[in-house]
């Protein structure tokens, strides 16, 4: 009753001056997609600086299949990433790459079924696909673990390039790349794929973690207690911005 | 509690929520579809504006089923819609200001 009660001089509820969501979303929810927008801006500052990077370095001009490592030009991406695990020696380009896109992607589906299966009040299911999205995380990150080593180790024959070393050009052979070496191409271009992708991996970490948690507190029936599983779907939410920024680091830095 | 268990059983029937299942089935076979035929154009098509305008529309179309279907942000209010869009916009417009800064720092180097 008391809810009722209209006291003179009140003035009826407006859009914007409280006592109801605007935005129909719920305050953690609201909250999350603005912290995803602040992500979204650190992840477009690491595209934008590699963007005018790749830009200001000259282009391999020749023939795709003359194409060799330099550190003259910016290299060929898929001439770069064409190593699968276990088929040593074997030129597979972007293969690898595709396939944890396709986990990421996977991943992301069994998350959107927990989110589903969450609205139903439905802890069973909700358990199944976290853990299946658990997993896909895992995957992904041991995706990245190996394609980092492969990176850092480099090939058999590593590339003979001229650098400076002490303020004089020597000609020596790299293998692989680190900070400041780099035996598929400018420097630069190991920079920018330690810092994108590892940044992007620490995401699916803390990713991996959050959903963990949600996992946890979902089989020990706390959501159950609590009688809302918008938790998975606020978790849910930042697992597929991961997702999202992966399918533009796959365009800008293994296609084009 | 015992209306949480009220709604806890209610909600027990798995024919809920099957409309919304299908479309989520739906979504990834099309990103599925889509990041397949992405491979088939970096090995097919010759390098240059024409491939990287393709790739780039694609993803495109990637981020808005991810964004729209997966992050539900389609069936949001229009004020958060457009909260999440217009800064984006602003992004893009970013990348390609500096992409063609890039440029212009290589035209003056080696140009």
């Amino acid at each position: 009753m008391a809810a009722h009660v209209t006291t003179p001089g009140a003035v009826e509820p407006k859009m914007w001056l409280g006592g109801i969501e605007p935005m129909k979303a719920s305050y953690g929810k609201l909250m999350m997609w603005f912290f995803l927008i602040s992500d979204t801006f650190t992840f477009s500052a690491l595209l934008v600086a590699y963007g005018t990077a790749r830009f200001s370095f000259p282009a391999f001009t020749g023939k795709h299949e003359d194409f060799t490592f330099s550190n003259m030009y910016w290299p060929v991406p898929e001439r770069v990433y064409e190593a699968v695990p276990f088929l040593h020696g074997v030129s597979l380009p972007l293969v690898f790459v595709g396939i944890m896109t396709f986990i990421l992607i996977a991943s992301s589906v069994t998350m959107v079924l927990a989110v589903e299966a969450g609205h139903r009040m439905d802890r069973a299911n909700v358990e199944k696909y976290m853990l299946w999205t658990i997993l896909g995380g895992f995957t992904f990150l041991g995706c990245q673990a190996w394609e980092w080593s492969h990176f850092i180790h480099g090939t058999d024959a590593g590339t003979v390039m001229k650098v400076i070393e002490n303020g004089t050009w020597v000609e020596k052979t790299i293998f692989g790349a680190n900070l400041t070496e780099n035996q598929y191409g400018p420097p630069a271009f190991a920079d920018f794929f330690f810092f994108i992708t590892g940044f992007h991996g620490t995401h699916v970490f803390s990713g991996v973690i959050l959903n963990i948690l949600i996992f946890f507190r979902a089989a020990t029936g706390f959501y159950d207690k609590r009688g809302s599983y918008e938790m998975v779907e606020k978790v849910g939410l930042y697992w597929h911005f991961v997702d999202l920024v992966w399918v533009f680091v796959f365009t800008f830095f293994y296609l084009v | 509690m015992a209306e949480v268990q009220h709604h806890h059983v209610h909600n027990q029937d798995p024919e809920a929520g099957a409309e919304q299942r299908k479309a989520i089935w739906k979504t990834f076979w099309i990103l599925l579809f889509i990041t397949a035929g992405e491979f088939a154009i970096a090995f097919t098509i010759p390098h240059g504006t024409f491939k990287i305008s393709i790739f780039i529309v694609l993803t495109i179309v990637k981020a808005f089923y991810i964004v729209g279907e997966f992050m539900h942000l389609k069936h949001e209010t229009k004020t958060l819609i457009w909260s999440i869009l217009v800064p984006v916009i602003f992004v893009a417009w970013l990348i390609l200001a500096l992409m063609l800064e890039g440029n212009a720092i290589f035209e003056a180097i080696f140009g």
